[in-house]
């Protein structure tokens, strides 16, 4: 299974990102292979349309799960009904590989 | 997509698992409609504007199928509430046929279809994308700490107030002014420079 995590930084030291759409980076971990991807966000500082084409992106890596500290009122109804979970975590403090460590439970 | 929820929502009303009726709210697949004709060029006239309840429920009636006790149920409304509702929105689309205009289907209070939990061990919180079956665990630390959480009730407003979408900017000079719920920016003229207003789309 593949989880999405929206991170502030490109290492596993860095603190998830609070915001969903305009993240600095995507984050896809792979549960089986225990692989970790960074990927930029090329809607970062798009004027419009953050959202629903991050929610494309996280859609095209077959993610099943994303980790990040909100969704708008406009993702929530896009996430659900393309099935995929919304974690959301409310302190920011946490890094990347904390959410890992979770995951891995 | 929208369909199948519905579908789905119909059924799952009868199942015993369902231990609450939600008001659900997909959104519209289309963000309106123009007339066309000879007589309809006028875009001047003020569109015709559906809350995101007068269109869902104009769909559970008229296109679901279900009758107005069903259709309340769903919505998690008094079936007069509905009743109310039903009778504006086909009071508006006879409107905009019948006077040629646009209609603009935006705003009203949206709720969201899944439901959602609360995990005791990590914090987090977490919708439950699989309707059949209700979340046994935590899905980042795997905890049965977790509960059911009216997340919708508890979060939505900070959720509004922090977006920016509430807000009207003109795209020459920059002014700014709190946007109108059920009116196009556009519609509204920027007071310094007679610019169309936009919204702003800032999440900062
Ligand atoms: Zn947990
Ligand atoms: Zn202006």
């Amino acid at each position: 299974m593949k989880v999405a995590i929206t991170s502030t930084g490109n290492s596993l030291e860095s603190k998830i990102d609070k915001r969903f759409g305009r993240c600095s980076f995507f984050v896809i971990y792979d549960t089986e292979t225990k692989s970790v991807e960074f990927i930029p966000n090329p809607n970062k500082d798009a004027e419009e349309g953050a959202g629903p084409a991050s929610v494309q992106l996280v859609a095209t890596r077959k993610a099943d799960k994303i980790v990040s500290g909100e969704f708008g009122l406009k993702i929530k109804p896009l996430l659900d009904s393309l099935k995929i979970q919304m974690i959301v975590l409310k302190e920011p403090e946490r890094t990347v590989s904390d959410i890992i460590d979770y995951l891995n439970h | 997509m929208f369909i199948i929820f519905v579908v789905n929502k119909c059924l799952i009303k009868m199942s015993p698992r369902i231990k609450r009726n939600r008001k659900v709210l997909n959104l519209p697949l289309i963000k309106g409609f123009k007339p066309y004709g000879p007589e309809s060029g006028s875009d001047k006239k003020e569109p015709v504007i559906l809350l995101y309840e007068e269109y869902e429920a104009l769909r559970l009636c008229d296109y679901d199928m279900c009758n107005h006790l069903e259709a309340s149920a769903i919505m998690n409304i008094s079936r007069p509430t509905y009743t109310r509702i039903y009778a504006a929105v086909r009071q508006k689309i006879a409107k905009a046929f019948v006077e040629g205009r646009q209609i603009v289907i935006e705003g009203g209070k949206v709720y969201f279809d899944s439901d959602w939990y609360h995990c005791e061990s990590c914090g987090c919180y977490a919708n439950n994308p699989d309707k059949e079956k209700s979340l046994g665990n935590c899905p980042l630390c795997g905890s049965l700490n977790i509960h059911e959480y009216d997340y919708d009730n508890e979060n939505n407003l900070t959720d509004a107030e922090e977006s920016c979408d509430n807000v009207c900017i003109c795209p020459e000079c920059g002014y700014e002014q709190e946007h109108l719920r059920a009116r196009p920016c556009n519609s509204d003229i920027c007071p310094e420079c007679n610019t169309p207003m936009v919204r702003k789309n800032n999440n900062k």
